[in-house]
């Protein structure tokens, strides 16, 4: 519609979503609306002074994909329905992190309306804007900075106040935004609610990049400890999973995945399940089987039953050789990500070279639910409810797996079970779609546990060597870090449908693996994977990014062809590379006998991660000593380790402290106690970073 | 196909279906209860726990033959919004869940178990609940949650 000022639109033909965003907030439920007709007819004006079109109103619907809302529309982020009662709108959702709660503390916050009165909505393609992915910690950085839902607010609430200054016939600076409503400042009697300014109707303005912000000393909602707005329901068991989403004559499928790595399908025998009970179809699609019944239980004992001839295929290393086989493996994409260039002839003349090989299995992401999604693919669109984390990209993907244009996808971000990076929630969502396409009909599926397990993208293997150069005081003179990681598909994006099982067994290629021989130089300090060591000054071409002070230093990765599928899980690299770093320094502590605190304080000039160091060591109560402290070599013995971080460089600093217990006839570990310290930045909800 | 009876929450319902079919299906799928979730299917880490004649019992590899005739509570039955059961408070107090698809487990573990033995020991809570899985690691959390609603449920 245009920005006329008072023109009556069918609520189904007209609206944009952005109206209509508006509209369902301020007359019906969203789903109640979609249920309702066309009949449905709704009059409402722009009130904008200034709502003759605007170019960028005019292009709605155009965001950083297609089909995206328009990050910089306040309309795009926010909704105020006639009660008062303000929607927020994300592309940053809950993962059980609680996000969620935080950015309703944020709208509530630079918005001035009481917590109760917010309600986020998140990751839905038809709804919100492409924020990407939310994962690698990013949800914070993007929406509290100055141009998405933190701005999208404080546009809104700067809006609210120029608005109210017709109403209440005062100049906006003696107006103050309050709980919902504007009130003139002194006497708050003379006041008009938010409900009766914009209730029900759009903003139609473009996010004001100067609209201002409050500053922490002004929060009063943000950096308190709030309550998580999902806890009751689920406490109550009431909580609505993707496990729970029910369409009606929704059907139920189960995937029949390869018996081993690199199977093929020779032949399958259908009759071998013929007549089972509440068996619709068997789907064949290349090599991706699955049947589709009625019932979960009967999906579950045909898929059993049905007998699948599957090719053998090349076998797989020994466990036991598995990570030396990865050093001499080829192609291999090779990077220095530091190179002082003078490390070799730093351990050459070293008084003492430590080594130290450090390795990281592949590791699940072993979420307590099984993955699960429901696909309603018919008459030429596909809807997904999904706990994907990135419902752009799958959209985008699950597309190509369709043969079907984006815009004919619908995918719905429906939490899952908890989610520490790519499980096989996207994996899962096409085996829906793919056997909702085949039947035409609504169909639900949850995966088997061994179905996950066996073929979800796990998180890296890792083998890390590291040396260092010690002169003859015991000075480290050179660091050297060197990594090998297999890695195969990955999340899918927007194009890359063979980047998981389901869409490589259908007949899509993963990425193609890279190769890089000789190794790639650095081009700047980047530490996104925290394979550079805090210890070291990070020097590329004398700028130096680094933690640390060690001058001679090289890192040195390798990424190998996997013959498991891989992808993010948890702190990808960092965890494993941080892990070795840190294990490595008490080493070097140990052999110097020097405090493992007071060794990292002499190479680290990072003051944040000095601060977190400090901050844990002085709450742990740390004993300055050397590790470990000579006790009896039977029994129960007592141990302490300590470790510290610049996450991705720059991007959160870190500290810890555990004291554990190993009983030495048993060796059962115990974990006693963990004192860790963080800097994170301004928090928003400090009992939500507690929890985490 | 066979009718199946059971009392759920305190509604008696009759269900037709493969005697086989675990409970948790029935459940989830008939009477489209949210409480009880399928995890591993395996009885190994108690996210479809239900409460039957006071035991905690693994409802994703108990058919439902095994079951016709009894009454079954869920964590949708132990409380209400407007007066939750006190572990369902607790848990809300202490803010105990990051995800929250393992309450049910815990939850329903700890309630059978309480309802035993109101005045337990740390060390027989935590045998209790040894057996039920939390991923995201609450379980400080969860377990000072157990603590406050034992010392509740047994006043």
């Amino acid at each position: 519609m245009s920005g006329a000022t008072s023109t009556r639109v069918d609520a189904k033909v007209e609206m944009t979503r952005d109206a209509r965003t508006a509209f369902e907030q301020s007359v019906v439920s969203r789903r109640g609306f979609l249920k309702a007709s066309g009949m449905l007819t709704v009059g409402f004006c722009c009130w904008s002074a200034a709502s003759s079109v605007d170019p960028v109103f005019a292009q709605f619907g155009v965001g950083t994909a297609e089909g995206s809302l328009a990050p910089n529309r306040v309309d795009s982020w926010i909704a105020v329905a006639a009660d008062g009662m303000v929607t927020g709108y994300t592309g940053k959702q809950e993962l059980g992190q609680g996000i969620v709660t935080a950015q309703t503390q944020l709208v509530a916050e630079e918005l001035c309306v009481p917590l109760a009165h917010v309600t986020i909505v998140a990751a839905d393609t038809a709804r919100t804007v492409d924020e990407g992915y939310t994962s690698g910690s990013q949800s914070h950085p993007t929406n509290f900075n100055h141009a998405n839902l933190a701005q999208a607010a404080a546009t809104a609430r700067q809006t609210l106040i120029q608005l109210a200054t017709q109403h209440l016939g005062v100049p906006s600076s003696q107006l103050t935004a309050r709980d919902g409503t504007v009130i003139v400042t002194g006497n708050p009697s003379k006041k008009i609610s938010y409900g009766e300014l914009v209730g029900g109707k759009k903003f139609t303005l473009t996010l004001d990049p100067n609209a201002p912000r409050k500053s922490f000393d002004q929060w009063t909602i943000l950096g308190k400890p709030v309550p998580r707005v999902d806890i009751p329901a689920l406490a109550m068991g009431t909580f609505e999973f993707v496990h729970n989403v029910n369409l009606p004559g929704m059907l139920h499928g189960k995937v029949v995945r390869p018996p081993f790595v690199g199977a093929t399908v020779g032949s399958v025998d259908e009759s071998s399940v013929a007549g089972m009970p509440g068996l619709i179809k068997v789907v064949i699609k290349k090599n991706f089987v699955g049947v589709v019944a009625e019932r979960p239980w009967q999906t579950i004992q045909a898929a059993n039953r049905l007998k699948v001839n599957w090719n053998s295929s090349v076998g797989l290393t020994k466990q036991a050789e598995y990570y030396e086989s990865l050093r001499k493996q080829s192609p291999s994409r090779d990077a220095f990500l530091i190179n002082s260039g003078d490390v070799d002839q730093a351990l050459a003349s070293a008084a003492t070279v430590l080594k130290a090989t450090y390795f990281h299995p592949f590791q699940m992401h072993g979420s307590m639910g099984s993955s699960c999604a429901v696909a309603d693919v018919s008459s030429g669109k596909a809807t997904i409810w999904s706990a994907t984390q990135g419902v752009w990209q799958q959209r985008g993907s699950a597309a190509i797996l369709l043969g079907m244009n984006p815009e004919d996808v619908h995918v719905i971000f429906t939490r899952g079970s908890g989610c520490y990076g790519h499980n096989g929630a996207d994996t899962v969502s096409y085996d829906a779609a793919l056997l909702s396409h085949a039947v035409g009909k609504p169909v639900r599926v949850q995966l088997s546990r061994k179905d996950e397990m066996a073929w979800e993208n796990y998180g890296n293997a890792y083998v890390m060597d590291c040396r260092a150069g010690l002169d003859a005081r015991g000075n480290i003179t050179a660091w050297d870090h060197e990594t090998w990681s297999p890695v195969l598909g990955n999340r899918p994006g927007e194009n890359r449908p063979g980047n998981v099982i389901t869409g490589f067994l259908a007949g899509f290629e993963p990425e193609p693996f890279r190769a890089q021989t000789p190794p790639s130089q650095p081009r700047g300090f980047n530490n996104g994977s925290n394979a550079i060591p805090s210890y070291v000054a990070g020097c590329v071409d004398d700028r130096c990014g680094g933690a640390g002070s060690i001058r001679s230093e090289r890192v040195l990765t390798h990424n190998v062809v996997s013959p498991f599928w891989t992808g993010p899980l948890r702190s990808p690299s960092r965890l494993q590379n941080t892990f070795a770093h840190e294990c490595f320094m008490d080493e070097i502590a140990a052999h110097i006998k020097a405090d493992p605190v007071a060794l990292r304080l002499k190479y680290l000039t990072n003051q944040r991660v000095v601060g977190v160091l400090q901050a844990a060591v002085h709450a742990a109560g740390w004993d300055a000593r050397p590790s470990s402290k000579p006790q009896r070599s039977a029994g129960v013995v007592t141990g302490r380790g300590v470790s510290c971080v610049a996450y991705e460089g720059a991007n959160g600093y870190s500290a810890m402290v555990v004291e554990a217990e190993v009983d030495t006839a048993s060796g059962v570990v115990a974990v006693k106690r963990i004192v860790v310290a963080v800097d994170c930045g301004p928090i928003s909800n400090p009992d939500g970073l507690k929890n985490q | 196909m066979a009718a199946i009876t059971i009392t759920v929450n305190g509604a008696i319902h009759t269900i037709d279906l493969d005697p086989t079919t675990p409970l948790l299906y029935a459940l989830s799928d008939d009477l489209k209860l949210r409480g009880p979730k399928f995890g591993c299917g395996l009885g190994q880490c108690g996210s479809c726990t239900v409460i039957i004649n006071g035991q905690a019992v693994r409802s994703c590899i108990t058919p439902v033959q095994a079951v016709n005739g009894a009454t079954i509570t869920t964590l949708e039955g132990i409380g209400t919004p407007e007066k939750p059961h006190p572990l369902q408070q607790a848990f809300i107090d202490e803010q105990a869940a990051q995800c929250g698809f393992c309450l049910n487990a815990v939850i329903m573990t700890a309630k059978a178990f309480l309802d035993k033995n109101p005045e337990p020991t740390d060390a027989q809570l935590q045998q209790a609940l040894s057996n039920v899985l939390c991923r995201c690691f609450v379980h400080v959390r969860m377990f000072r949650a157990i603590q406050k609603a034992a010392k509740e449920m047994a006043r």
